[in-house]
């Protein structure tokens, strides 16, 4: 028999002292293959008032004025999509609930949809009632079978209780729900490229503007929305846009779900306030490095996120501090290193990754990351020249502002802050073809997949 | 039809023109050339190339000329230090992605990338090269592909869905491994839609959808895509 992680209890442990569970806020409590638990945590009320006593303007206003973002990486506020999306004069509207979660070790909506489906549903509801959308599609990676399998499950049983279909609650509404799965590319996740793959196309972004907000699904207005932030709408509906513009900063009100991982004694799916600093999230909550070592980096926002090293460890996590360090928000990935890690190598392993994952339809991230891989694998077996460095910083930043979509405009960030934060690496790595952390300079049979 | 008109700036010069017009178009009927390579007039704009990329005033953000529409009061800028320097990064990107080897190439000197090449005063190439050896596919009766020359601009592509109405090209696999296919990745003599009409050849920016035994010169033909557009609205 084992014995309880001290750490883990949501009494003593820090791990939970200073989370604030809003969109997880059934995760574990409820059983999420079973509507009725939902609805006896208080789910489908926020619905129930918008169709009863709200009008989708009134509605809008609501959400811009709670401030919501959205969470997908970008943080477009949420109340301005949905009014461009209202505004908009062509029928039918569409909304696509973005589950393309495809950054390596990000899980934050999956375990959304893993615990508490409904509570997608209900944003959705909400969304296609303020929007006047009368179709619905969550697409999702067919990576996730359990996620599937119980939004599935929470489809029907919505169906059945007639809050999807024709006339919602005995009210005009209507709204049809599908699920639409991934084939496993990671530009999939991409604003235009996930509309191409619902309509059955090859997933590649296409150039903005017409924007999807009007022209998006088969041309028509659609609302894209990240799962998380469609689970924030019941709340605020619920318990009104003050009450949840309490939460978090100014700016950025609410919280953010982050899959932490790497070196932390406490790894797992936690959500914060915004504004909660890096320092909070790795050592209060994250419970610090384990083995005692020393803390190098914390990569933040998937594979296209930025390194930060220790001295930015307080910076608050909001989308307009993150971007000021180079940083991203993104999907949500917290990826913490310790001096075993190389800085060199994380950059490359990065851009290997995009690389891998670029669509192929633009210039600079098809042909451009490929030679900014090849530079890596120059500098990490021995053969670095100091010009590489130049020729490296100048790549990126013609690839961040010449690439069609975010694929491309955030794949450099990790070099970049690496670069920034970490040159003495690079110097090291190139002068004395030595690699502190021990991970480069193996001979090229080691690092080829077997 | 009653067309809504819209003012615009394109470096300086005051532009009138329609509305849902690009700004490629906008600058060229004000004499700006702004260079292109997957842009093809005739066909749906793609915006993969990034060589007509411009800067408009009151964002950083770079927008490409082809595929963006004019705004009422848009400021925009098509030649700058800056987009300078990118146009000869994107053409240095393509030239070091496979195999361009010019005096061995059967479109020397009527090849769009060379051209442009030329006048952006790329002479050399920054970056490694990287020699693919892709499989050249000759099996169709004359048509013959070869993807190492192949800068995946997709107009073939664009031509064959669009004006020919057969799709029997498109892309496979995805990055730096994208690549031209004939039905599902078919030899080209196997795959049973195509018509053998040419145009994937005559609109080849480059040299890698040629005529065997046919001078590339009498071959090319970009304007086919626009000409066909116009003559199908007169029959409407």
């Amino acid at each position: 028999m084992g014995s309880p992680v001290k750490e883990m209890l949501y009494e003593s442990g820090g791990f939970f002292k200073k989370q604030h569970r809003i969109v997880l806020r059934n995760a574990g409590k409820i059983d999420p293959n079973r509507i009725q638990d939902y609805i006896a945590m208080g789910g489908y009320t926020a619905l129930v008032k918008c169709l009863s006593s709200m009008t989708p303007p009134g509605i809008i206003t609501e959400i811009l004025s709670s401030g919501l973002r959205g969470r997908g990486g970008a943080g477009f506020p949420t109340g301005q999509k949905w009014r461009l999306v209202a505004q908009a004069n062509n029928s039918p509207k569409y909304i696509v609930a973005n589950l393309d979660e495809g950054d390596p070790g990000v899980y934050a909506n999956r375990s959304i949809a893993e615990a508490d489906p409904h509570a997608i549903i209900e944003g959705m509801l909400i969304a296609a009632y303020a929007t006047g959308a009368e179709k619905g599609y969550i697409y999702i990676r067919k990576e996730y079978p359990l996620a599937i399998q119980t939004l599935q499950k929470a489809i029907d049983q919505a169906k059945a209780m007639s809050l999807l279909g024709d006339n919602i609650l005995e009210t005009p509404l209507k709204f049809d729900l599908t699920l639409r799965f991934g084939a496993g590319a990671f530009v999939a996740g991409e604003e235009t490229a996930i509309l191409a793959s619902v309509e059955g196309r090859r997933a590649m972004p296409r150039p903005r503007p017409p924007y999807p907000a009007n022209s998006g699904l088969w041309q028509k207005p659609t609302l894209i929305q990240n799962i998380e932030t469609l689970t924030n709408i019941p709340l605020i509906i619920q318990n009104s846009a003050a009450w949840f513009s309490k939460t978090g900063t100014p700016k950025c009100t609410g919280t953010k779900c982050f899959s932490l991982t790497g070196k932390v004694k406490n790894p797992g799916l936690i959500e914060v306030p915004m504004g909660i600093t890096l320092r909070e999230v790795v050592f209060d909550i994250g419970g610090g490095i384990p083995d005692g070592k020393k803390f190098k980096a914390a990569l933040i926002g998937g594979p296209s996120g930025g390194c930060l090293p220790e001295h930015l460890l307080e910076v608050p996590i909001d989308y307009d501090s993150l971007t000021k360090v180079g940083a991203i928000m993104g999907s949500g990935g917290i990826v913490v290193l310790d001096q075993d890690s190389c800085m060199v190598d994380t950059a490359r392993y990065f851009t290997e990754f995009c690389v891998d994952e670029s669509c192929g339809r633009c210039t600079p991230c098809r042909a451009g990351l490929p030679r900014m891989l090849e530079i890596f694998q120059k500098i990490t077996h021995g053969q670095g020249e100091f010009s590489d460095l130049a020729v490296l910083e100048k790549s990126c930043h013609f690839i961040r502002e010449a690439s069609l979509c975010g694929l491309g405009q955030t794949a450099p960030n990790p070099v970049l802050t690496t670069l920034r934060y970490f040159k003495s690496e690079y110097l090291h790595h190139i002068e004395n073809k030595e690699c502190e952390a021990g991970v480069c300079f193996k001979t090229r049979d080691e690092d080829e997949p077997k | 039809m009653n067309q809504h008109t819209m003012k615009l700036k394109i470096d300086g010069i005051e532009v009138e023109c329609v509305e849902g017009s690009t700004i490629l178009t906008a600058a060229k009927a004000i004499g700006i050339n702004i260079p292109t390579l997957c842009y093809l007039d005739g066909l749906t704009p793609y915006g993969g190339c990034r060589l007509c990329l411009v800067e408009v005033s009151g964002t950083s953000k770079l927008f490409p000329a082809c595929a963006t529409p004019v705004a009422s009061g848009m400021e925009v800028t098509t030649q700058s230090p800056k987009l300078y320097e990118y146009r000869k990064m994107v053409l240095q990107t393509l030239l070091a992605e496979r195999t361009h080897i010019c005096a061995v190439c059967i479109a020397n000197d009527h090849c769009e990338l060379q051209a442009i090449a030329n006048q952006h005063g790329v002479d050399h190439v920054f970056y490694e090269r990287n020699w693919s050896s892709n499989k050249i596919d000759s099996t169709h009766n004359f048509l013959v592909i070869d993807p190492n020359r192949c800068i995946l601009c997709t107009r073939c592509v664009r031509v064959c869905d669009e004006l020919e109405g057969v799709h029997t090209l498109d892309l496979k696999f995805r990055g730096k491994n994208t690549d031209v296919i004939m039905d599902q990745d078919e030899p080209w003599v196997k795959a049973c839609s195509c018509t053998s009409c040419r145009k994937c050849a005559k609109v080849c920016p480059v040299g890698a959808i040629y005529i065997e035994g046919e001078n590339i010169e009498y071959t090319k033909d970009p304007d086919v895509a626009a000409f066909i557009v116009e003559r199908r609205k007169r029959l409407k």
